[in-house]
Parts: structure tokens; sequence; C-alpha cells
């Protein structure tokens, strides 16, 4: 049976890498909105993110180098971007990354981010908030008090 | 320019006046958690106002962009309110001006989320979530700085009763804001103060500080009259287009 056209476009997707957190691709991290076969709907994480540029330049690079150079790149704003649309697979790969996933079906309910994050190197919930804000807009910085090490945790938002 | 044209000028002018200034504490804050958040913070700024700066230039529909706007302006064409272009003064000035301006902020950008043009609604319901983050940051550190030593105190105290003068205009309506409300785009912002007044009041309580005293309001930013400060931020800001009109990269 043929591949569709979507489907090959989701395939190269799937391996294009986040640029700050390159353990987990576009799709991972659900800010492709929509596929098809006239153009990608990608939306930003935050408004400031200065990796959105360089978001939609690998999306360009990897949809050029695979045949889709007619495919086009739009942008939306509106439904804003939620953690909640972070695969399962996405919240995997960021917990092996040594980043502490957002908890599901969340969303804004606990933007305060006050429940305690899981240590994502031993596991432990006996953790503490460092910096509400961290490396990347979307990370906060926490600390796990039993095995004492530092850790990245994606904000719920 | 139009009034809905101006309407998102001010509210793009706003936010990249504002995020300039924190982008003057990078490298140089108290700490580094601070110097993060202030960086964060900035950034978010700054994304808001290319949203609502391209969407002005769009409004205009006189070929200009968000950068357009934000670097091939004067003193005098900007329409920032004067609290945002306050220099930063030491850490506990700069607490008191975000203090008061990401509540105000949150407040007017949960209520333009569901305004009836989209355009104005989705650059809000995305930017209000971020402010929240703003709101709750300042606040704590309020709270920090009020209720920690007599330094610290001193100088919260000394940081408000700067900026208190500044928030009356961030309630005040005029033609712009009329007309954006009727053409489905704009919110009451005077409508906010209640609201706005609750929750500041509830933090400088938590701070164990008295609300500042009355003072007679400070205005003239919507229309161009501003302090002498914005001058010098804008100097810096917009140097590289001053000296090389056009340049890219």
């Amino acid at each position: 049976m043929a591949i569709s056209d979507t489907d090959r476009i989701r395939a190269i997707l799937a391996r294009v890498p986040d640029p700050e957190i390159p353990a987990v691709s576009v799709l991972d991290l659900g800010i492709v909105r929509e596929i098809a076969r006239d153009a990608v709907t990608i939306t930003p994480t935050y408004t400031g993110c200065p990796a959105t540029i360089a978001i939609k330049q690998s999306i360009r690079a990897a949809l050029d180098a695979n045949g889709f150079g007619d495919t086009a790149i739009e942008t939306t704003l509106s439904p804003p971007w939620s953690t909640d649309w972070i695969s399962d697979e996405g919240r995997e790969k960021l917990r092996a990354y040594g980043i502490a996933p957002p908890p599901k079906g969340a969303g804004a309910a606990s933007l305060k981010n006050q429940a305690a994050a899981e240590c994502p190197r031993c596991g432990s919930s006996n953790t503490e908030e460092l910096s509400r804000f961290g490396s990347t807009p979307c990370k906060a910085l926490w600390r796990c008090k039993a095995c004492v090490e530092p850790f990245d945790r994606f904000k719920c938002h | 320019m139009d009034v809905i044209a101006t309407y998102a000028l001010r509210l793009g002018d706003d936010s990249l006046i504002l995020g300039q200034r924190l982008s003057e504490w990078c490298g140089h804050a108290p700490a580094l958690e601070v110097d993060l958040s202030l960086a964060n913070i900035a950034l978010d700024q700054v994304g808001q106002a290319t949203h609502f700066l391209n969407l002005a230039g769009e409004l205009e529909g006189k070929g200009r962009d968000g950068d357009a706007l934000a670097f091939r302006r004067d003193v005098m064409d900007f329409t920032n309110c004067l609290l945002v272009e306050q220099p930063n003064g030491d850490f506990a000035q700069t607490i008191a001006r975000q203090f008061l301006f990401s509540h105000y902020q949150a407040l007017l950008f949960e209520q333009m989320a569901a305004v009836k043009d989209t355009r104005f609604a989705a650059i809000a319901a995305k930017a209000a979530k971020e402010v929240a983050y703003h709101a709750t940051l300042a606040s704590d550190w309020v709270i920090r700085l009020g209720d920690g030593t007599d330094e610290s105190k001193a100088r919260m105290v000394a940081g408000l009763a700067w900026v208190w003068r500044f928030a009356d205009e961030l309630f005040a309506m005029d033609a712009a804001d009329a007309a954006a409300i009727e053409a489905g785009a704009g919110v009451d912002k005077s409508a906010l103060r209640g609201a706005w007044d609750s929750r500041v009041d509830a933090v400088l309580a938590e701070a164990t500080l008295a609300r500042p005293a009355p003072h007679r309001a400070t205005t003239g930013g919507r229309i161009g009259r501003h302090s002498e400060h914005l001058g010098h931020l804008l100097s810096e800001m917009q140097f590289l287009q001053r000296a090389y009109p056009g340049a890219t990269w």
C-alpha cells in the first residue's frame, strides 16, 4: 500500500529535533498542529521563545531535503500551545534526558507548578523549586533532596 | 494611523519598552536565578511586542512591520505607559514596577482573550499564560523583600513609592480605547482597577507593607509625552538601525 504524502511528512517531522532540547522532536512537543501536502502548521511554545525561528528553519531544511520543497510552513497562535500536547513518548524522552516532564492534564490549573516534581534521576518526589525560570522559557530549575542533584523541570503551561 | 492600529501599537509599545528595560539586568542581577528570571520575562515581553507591533503594522497598512515600528520611530511616536520606561533603579524598584505592571497585564489579557477580534484574542490568550508567571514572581519578591530585613523592606517601600504615581495611567481610557472596545478588540481597562487593587493589596498585606500614599497621577505616555528616560533607552535600543538604516542579517 502506498504511503500518503502526509504520512511521509509526519515521518520527516518525527526526525526534526527541538533545537534547545534535542532529545525530543517537534512532533513530540506538540507544536505541529496540522500536516497537509500544501502546508505544515506550527505554533510557538512561548511568544518570545528564541527557538521559534530555528525550529522553522530546521523544518524547512528537512522538508526541502526530502522532496517537499513546495510544502509551506504556516504559524498559528490559537489555540495557545499547552504542555498537555506533549506526547507520552515525548514525556518519556524528556525524563530519560534528565528533564522532569510536566504532569498531564494539568494545563493552566497548575500554572504555579507547586506540586512536587519527580526527580528524573532517582524518582523521588522529595524535591524543591530553586527558580521558577530556568535555562529556557519552558523550564524551571529544581533540586532533588533525596539524591541532591539539580534538574530541569518542564513547566506546566 | 487608525484607532485600532493605535490600540495594537500601545500594547506592543508597553511590552517592548518593558522588555528592553528588563534586558538591562542581564548579567547584572543580584543572583543567577534572578538573572534568568528577568531575562526570561524580558523575552516574553519582546515576544508579545513582536506580535502586537506586527499586528499594528498590518492594521496600519503602510508596509511597516514590527521591526520598523520598534526601530524607526522617535520618542514622541511611542505610546507606552510611563511606568514601563522608568529606570530599573535598584532591584526593589524593578520588582515594584514589575509587580504593578504584571498584575495589570494579567487582568488585561485574561479579558482580551475573550474579545471578538481573533487577532487580539489569540495574542492575549497566549500571553496571559506567560504573564501569570511574571505576576507570581514579582509578588513573591515583594513579599520576600517587604517581609525581609530592615534594608530590604526600606528599599521595597521606596521602590513602590516611586512607581505608584504611574499606576493610574494603566487604567486610563481615551478615544482609542473606546473605539477598540466598540470594534470588539479592546478591553475596558477602568473596570480592571477593582480586581487589580484586591490582588495588589493582598500581596502587600502578606509583605507587611502599607499601600503607598495616594500620589498625583503622572500620565502622558499614550499620547507621546514621555519622561526623559525613554529617549536614552531608545538611543541604545535603536542604535544599529539609526547608524545603518535598513540593515538586515
